[in-house]
């Protein structure tokens, strides 16, 4: 016997080159398996692609057809600015700039009530929502089921509802991005709670604590820089969602952008929509500034 | 008095205890040894209720621990301290909101969902954290301290609890030699200064034999040696870690401990 370590009954009967064998068998036999199963996920992955496209009417002679007329659209928003009179061109093109930014500071606001409402929500439903956190399978099932419910039903939809309960106005969009926040965060929230270390929780659970106190002291540290990663990138979302819900008269920029659409004033479109991606861009950097500070931060402690 | 009754805890069709009758008197110091998967950790987790039994009876004096439910549940967990290998500490939290994590079994809910203690439990944890000589590191993140220094404070969180016995769950099995060390001082004064019944899990027998009164040894789920230190013969130390092929169990080879000595060296108490 030519192994180092002492053999235990169930090996002492073969010699190593049985061993070698067997474990070679075992290695081709398990690459087989997988290989086998990547081709079929790909096969599948492929056939979807396939009827999507199919369905979809998707053509790429289409799409370079319809491109310039897109472009032209958008060539046709945009006015004329000559070198000579600049500052002249400017304010005519921006004529109801106060009127704009007054309109777009109530989008941003939106946005910003509409997350953090959202906020509380989901995660006052992101405990029952997850696995790991709830062991009466109802509770989890409705909790699941009501996140997906705030989240699929698109934005505008909810938006057109509370605009009929509610009447016109930004308060109608509030509650429509809220509801749909609720949605979407819950979930996210609730995957970082499936991921957190469950030996704190235990630690908790063992002193005696009930199942508010454990949420609060074994999960919520864990997770809290995760909740503030995905609320800031919601934030983001939903000034942008805002921006769109003024086409039902829920509150906003979109209700002026609407209106000049709808009466072909062409440079208000463009004016109108130059405003909104800076103003996204903005934010977008912003939020993202403080995410990367709140996770390296983090990283800084945690080393 | 602590009193185990013919228990036995299945999982699927694993017989993890297996028929375990023991009794503890109050102020014992008791180590419980054997191979991994002989059942001692879910024994300890069946007295705190982290886990229930399948049958048989758990009883502290006249009350039923099995039955135990909502607050007098929580309230039991609070007298059984529980120490675990991982420490199992909130990591995020500071040393302080650790230790006061211990006072939780008797408190109301809504100040602890703001992290809102009493002065008293305050100067208490501080007093429990200078017991174990980590005041200095209270207001640090747990995740900043060492393993031995983290089981410290896991054992000042125990202490905070109040509680008529500890049990720890392979207090020294992640800790190096002098940590383990002096975790085991530390787990030994407790249970000398306090009174408190000490039921510790242990897979080296060096440690068991130099902290504890009393051992017990435990094999696929049952009780095969229950005695002192000088009961365990090389004899009973097989039937607790041998098969049936293999040779004699070095016991030197099971050893964790620095230059263990069973006075050990005694914290200093501040009262």
């Amino acid at each position: 016997m030519s192994t180092l370590t002492p053999t235990n009954g169930l090996l002492s009967s073969t010699t190593r080159e049985e061993r070698l064998l067997s474990f070679e068998g075992r290695y081709r036999q398990q690459q087989f398996t997988r290989r086998n199963w990547t081709l079929f996920y790909g096969a599948l992955f492929l056939a979807a692609l396939i009827g999507s496209i199919a369905v979809s009417d998707f053509s790429i002679p289409g799409l370079i057809k319809g491109l310039p007329m897109a472009w032209n659209y958008i060539a046709g928003t945009l006015p004329k600015l000559t070198l000579e009179n600049l500052w002249g061109d400017l304010a005519e093109w921006y004529w109801g700039l106060r009127f704009w930014l007054r309109l777009l500071v109530e989008t941003i606001l939106m946005g910003f009530v509409g997350t953090v409402l959202g906020g509380v929500l989901a995660l006052a439903l992101c405990f029952p929502a997850s696995r790991n956190l709830v062991e009466n399978t109802v509770i989890y099932f409705a909790a699941r089921r009501t996140l997906e419910f705030c989240r699929t039903v698109p934005e505008l939809v909810f938006a057109l509802i509370f605009v009929f309960a509610f009447g016109l106005g930004p308060f109608a969009g509030v509650l429509a991005i809220a509801v749909h926040t609720a949605g979407s965060l819950g979930k996210l929230f609730a995957e970082v709670n499936e991921n957190v270390d469950p030996r704190p929780i235990e630690g908790v659970r063992a002193s005696g604590g009930n199942w508010p106190m454990i949420m609060r002291l074994g999960v919520v540290p864990q997770a809290l820089p995760n909740y503030a990663s995905y609320l800031l990138l919601r934030l983001e979302i939903n000034v942008r969602g805002a921006s769109a819900l003024g086409l039902v008269g829920a509150g906003g920029i979109g209700e002026d952008l609407y209106v000049a659409i709808r009466q072909f004033e062409y440079t208000d479109i463009s004016a109108i929509m130059l405003l909104l991606i800076l103003t996204t861009s903005v934010i977008d950097i912003i939020c993202e500034t403080i995410r990367h500070r709140l996770i390296g931060h983090d990283l800084a402690a945690s080393a | 008095m602590l009193e185990l009754k013919k228990v036995t805890k299945v999982f699927g069709d694993t017989i993890a205890v297996n028929n375990v009758s023991l009794s503890f008197a109050p102020g014992q110091m008791v180590g419980i040894i054997g191979r991994s998967g002989a059942g001692k950790s879910t024994l300890l987790r069946l007295i705190n209720r982290l886990a229930g039994v399948s049958e048989g009876r758990i009883s502290f004096g006249d009350t039923d621990v099995g039955a135990l439910e909502g607050k007098a549940l929580r309230a039991w967990r609070a007298r059984c301290a529980m120490i675990f290998q991982q420490f199992n500490l909130v990591n995020r939290l500071d040393v302080l909101t650790n230790v006061m994590i211990g006072r939780i079994g008797t408190a109301a809910t809504l100040p602890v969902m703001l992290k809102r203690f009493p002065v008293e439990d305050r100067a208490n944890a501080a007093m429990a954290l200078d017991r174990l000589d980590l005041l200095s590191q209270a207001l640090q993140r747990a995740d900043t301290l060492s393993g031995g220094q983290q089981q410290r404070v896991a054992i000042a969180r125990a202490l905070m609890q109040k509680p008529s016995l500890i049990l720890a769950d392979e207090p020294i099995a992640s800790l190096d030699p002098r940590n383990a060390r002096l975790v085991m001082d530390a787990l030994r004064t407790i249970n000398r200064q306090d009174k408190i019944t000490v039921i510790t899990n242990l897979h080296t027998l060096d440690a068991a034999r130099a902290y504890c009164d009393r051992i017990v040894g435990m094999a696929q789920g049952r009780v095969v040696f229950d005695g002192t230190p000088s009961q365990l013969t090389s004899s009973v130390i097989q039937e607790i870690y041998g098969d049936d092929t293999e040779t004699a169990v070095d016991e030197n080879l099971t050893s964790t401990m620095a230059g263990t000595s069973p006075a050990g060296r005694q914290m200093e108490v501040a009262h």
